[in-house]
C-alpha cells in the first residue's frame, strides 16, 4: 500500500492540512453528495448500494451494517475509491450519503454523484430525492 | 506577462489533477452482460453456509479473508503472487537487458469480493452470488503497472464450478 501511495502521489503536494479539507462548501457539498429515498429498510438499502456499485465495476472494501456504511474501489487504468453510508432521515425516509476519491482528489464536481444516484435509484426502484 | 502565467498555472493544474471519467459511475452497455457473467443463482440453502461455502472456495484458491459482514452477505478476500514467469523475465533480460526485465510486471495483489443477495424466487428464497476479481501489478521497480478488473470468463466458470461442489447445491445461471 506505501508503494502504491508513493507511486500515485507523485502529483500533489505533501501536507498535513489534507487531513481538513474539505474542499468546496461543506453545505453545498453535502447537497451534492447526498439523496433521501421513501424508505426505511436500511439492510435491502445497503444490499442495493452494494449490488449498483458491483454493476459499476466497484470490488467491496469493506460493509458494516451496525455503521450503515460500504466501502469499495474500482480499478480501471484508474483507482477510484467510494464510501456510501445509509442513516435514517426521519419516520419515513433513509439519507444515503456518498463520497469519492478520484486518484489522490476527492469528487466534488455534482455529475458523477448525479450518475451515481441514478444509478441506485433505478436498482432501488425508487426516485432518489434531493435533499436541503 | 500575467495571462500567459495564469495560462502556465491553469495548464499545470489540469495536466496534474485529471478528472474523473464521465461514465465511471454510470451505468454502461456491458452492465448486464458482466452481472450474468459474475452472478449464479443457487435454489435452497441458507446464507450463512452458502457464505461460509464461499469463503472455503477462496481459501481453496489461496486467497485470505480480509473482511466480512455476514448480515450484508459480503466477503472480501485478497492475494499476493508473482506477475510474471521467472523464465519470461530471465529471458527478456538477456536478450533485451535488465531495464526492460525490470519494468516488466512483476507482483501483484489480486482482490476478490463475493456477495450474497436473497432474491424472490418459485420455491421460495433463492440466493445470487456475485463475484468480482480485480488486481494491481507492480513492476521490479515497485511501480504499479496495471490496476484492473479480471473479466475472464473462465475465471468466473471455474469459481463457480468449485462453489458448486462445496454447497452441493447446482449453480444456475441468472
Amino acid at each position: 500500500m506505501l508503494i502504491l501511495a508513493l507511486s500515485l502521489g507523485g502529483c500533489v503536494s505533501n501536507s498535513t492540512s489534507s487531513a481538513l479539507d474539505s474542499g468546496a462548501n461543506q453545505v453545498q457539498l453535502r447537497q451534492i453528495q447526498s439523496r433521501a429515498f421513501d424508505t426505511t429498510d436500511k439492510t435491502k438499502t445497503l444490499r442495493t448500494v452494494i449490488s449498483t456499485l458491483q454493476d459499476l465495476g466497484f470490488v467491496i472494501d469493506k460493509a458494516d451494517l451496525e455503521l450503515g456504511s460500504i466501502t469499495a474501489t474500482k480499478l480501471d487504468g484508474y483507482a477510484l475509491r467510494m464510501s456510501v453510508t445509509v442513516r435514517p432521515r426521519n419516520a419515513k425516509q433513509l439519507l444515503v450519503r456518498a463520497n469519492a476519491q478520484f486518484k489522490e482528489a476527492a469528487v466534488s464536481d455534482p455529475a458523477p454523484y448525479q450518475a451515481f444516484f441514478n444509478s441506485l435509484g433505478k436498482s432501488m426502484f425508487l426516485t432518489a430525492q434531493n435533499v436541503d | 506577462m500575467r495571462p500567459v502565467f495564469l495560462l502556465l498555472t491553469a495548464g499545470f493544474i489540469v495536466g496534474c489533477q485529471q478528472g474523473i471519467p464521465e461514465d465511471a459511475l454510470a451505468i454502461k452497455p456491458d452492465t448486464l452482460e458482466r452481472r450474468q457473467l459474475e452472478s449464479r443463482r443457487f435454489v435452497g440453502g441458507k446464507e450463512g453456509d452458502i457464505l461460509s461455502a464461499c469463503a472455503g472456495v477462496a481459501q481453496d484458491m489461496g486467497f485470505t479473508i480480509d473482511e466480512s459482514e455476514t448480515k450484508l452477505g459480503v466477503l472480501v478476500a485478497s492475494k499476493t503472487r508473482e506477475a510474471s514467469e521467472a523464465g519470461s523475465r530471465f529471458m527478456v533480460a538477456l536478450l533485451v537487458g535488465g531495464n526492460a526485465a525490470n519494468s516488466m510486471d512483476k507482483s501483484q495483489k489480486i482482490r476478490l469480493c463475493i456477495v450474497v443477495k436473497p432474491v424472490v424466487g418459485k420455491e421460495g428464497t433463492e440466493w445470487v452470488v456475485r463475484a468480482t476479481f480485480q488486481r494491481m501489478v507492480w513492476n521490479s521497480y515497485g511501480q504499479l503497472n496495471r490496476l484492473e478488473g479480471l473479466r475472464e470468463p473462465e475465471l468466473y466458470q471455474q469459481f463457480f464450478e468449485k462453489l458448486s461442489k462445496s454447497v452441493f447445491l447446482e449453480a444456475q445461471k441468472i
